[in-house]
């Protein structure tokens, strides 16, 4: 087994992003004690096949209740890989957002904005041998929120990855092309380097864009690549 | 390099019905909750329980936190078919929405020691609203100190910080407890880990 490369920090916003306030009293101000790599960074949870039940990829179906959900359909497909671009076979990918209308199922979502009977919002799928994945969802809305006056989360979608490592772990949020709240929005922003945050965005694809049925994007994700060299312990 | 990173970004305040959905009560499937060892499983049973605390001291219920770790006998237990025969996930995952005091907590077993030299230990993670990216630390033991003392990766950190990440064992009614909270911020905070 072979140990990760050390977080790229360039590529990821800092513990405190004064734009996006709620970081003020939450990240750390001490910076992290580097450790070395080792058999316990190296390891992490697999999943089963079976953790992912048939319809736990395709958000469209599996909150049913009496019609299908509103909104516009999509299929999203996408590539885990590493730095290296070596693919990621078997990743759990758990994702979750908002609804058609910007109303995320969550009890505390107080957003005056409908709730869909039929759209929960969560669902999960893993990678295939060639490290694709593939889930069908609703184009979820845009959304106010407190931070400042006016202001509105882009359109987003959560994901959720372990990767093979437990230091690999990363939640992510994948936006859309075009829009036009992304250049206001303080989490989008808080990366501060501009071609990473360009990696939070996924492209339209009419490849896989489903004829009569959904719109296709493909949100590409990259993960932390291993050290060439095999740890000592 | 031929590729860079995707970046992190927050979990938001809306996690609870795509990660923890048993645990809040949401019609879904988990993952992984807040058993990191089943009843079968070999070694002493503990419950890990704690705060997480904002640099104005108050409590985050908005907070998920989770906890990787091996099993009685310091194995790391990553195949699911091994999970299953053994009753020990080693993963676990808690929102602290649903405790009355917004705690996070886990049922498991006390870890062994990895390898030589090395003091039992679970990895964790933070994440929460107002973190865009998540934060690696460790639960120690406090009634390990000769294994603590030893341990190259807690003496690398500062002296007066090592405490933060020392959990304290406390004999409950229900069993044994480990107890610690997690400061983002101030005076104990938390040391945290570039992993």
């Amino acid at each position: 087994m072979s140990t990760f490369k050390p977080r790229d920090w360039g590529s990821h916003a800092p513990f405190i992003a004064p734009g996006y306030k709620s970081t003020i009293l939450r990240g750390p101000t001490r910076a992290p004690l580097a450790i070395k790599s080792g058999l316990t960074e190296g390891a992490g949870p697999r999943f089963a096949p079976a953790s992912v039940r048939k319809l736990d990829f395709d958000l469209t179906k599996n909150g049913i209740t009496n019609g299908e959900p509103l909104g516009e359909r999509i299929v999203v497909h996408g590539k885990v890989m590493d730095t290296d671009g070596r693919p990621q076979p078997d990743i759990l990918v758990e994702v979750w957002q908002a609804n058609a209308a910007g109303r995320y199922v969550h009890k505390v979502d107080q957003h005056d904005a409908p709730l869909d009977p039929n759209f929960r919002g969560s669902g999960r799928c893993m990678t295939d041998a060639n490290g694709n994945y593939v889930f069908y969802t609703i184009k979820p809305g845009a959304y106010p929120w407190g931070n400042h006056f006016n202001a509105w989360r882009p359109n987003h979608i959560h994901l959720s990855l372990f990767g093979p490592g437990f230091a690999t772990r990363l939640v992510t949020q994948m936006y859309f092309p075009g829009d036009p709240l992304l250049e206001l929005d303080p989490i989008f922003l808080g990366t501060e380097d501009a071609a990473a945050r360009e990696r939070l965005i996924s492209k339209f694809s009419i490849e896989k864009t489903e004829e009569g049925f959904a719109l296709g994007y493909q949100f590409d994700i990259v993960l932390r690549g291993r050290n060439a060299t095999p740890m000592e312990n | 390099m031929a590729y860079g990173e995707t970046p992190s970004q927050t979990v938001g305040p809306y996690f609870a019905y795509g990660l923890t959905a048993g645990q809040y009560a949401y019609d879904f499937t988990d993952i992984a909750d807040t058993t990191i060892a089943g009843p079968d499983a070999e070694g002493e049973h503990i419950r890990i329980i704690g705060r997480v605390l904002d640099g104005n001291g108050d409590v985050v219920n908005d907070a998920m936190i989770e906890i990787w770790q091996a099993d009685a006998n310091g194995t790391y237990t990553e195949n699911p078919v091994d999970v299953a025969s053994s009753d020990f996930r080693g993963l676990g995952r808690c929102g602290t929405g649903t405790d009355a005091q917004n705690r996070f907590y886990f049922d498991t077993v006390k870890p062994g020691v990895v390898a030589d030299g090395t003091a039992p230990f679970v990895n964790v993670i933070v994440f929460m609203r107002g973190m865009l990216v998540h934060a690696f630390t460790r639960f120690y033991f406090d009634d390990e100190a000769e294994l603590n003392a030893k341990d190259d990766i807690l003496q690398s950190v500062p002296a007066d910080r090592r405490d933060t990440l020392i959990a304290k064992r406390v004999e409950t009614r229900t069993g044994v407890e480990y107890r610690i909270d997690i400061h983002m911020q101030g005076d104990a905070e938390t040391v945290f880990f570039d992993v």
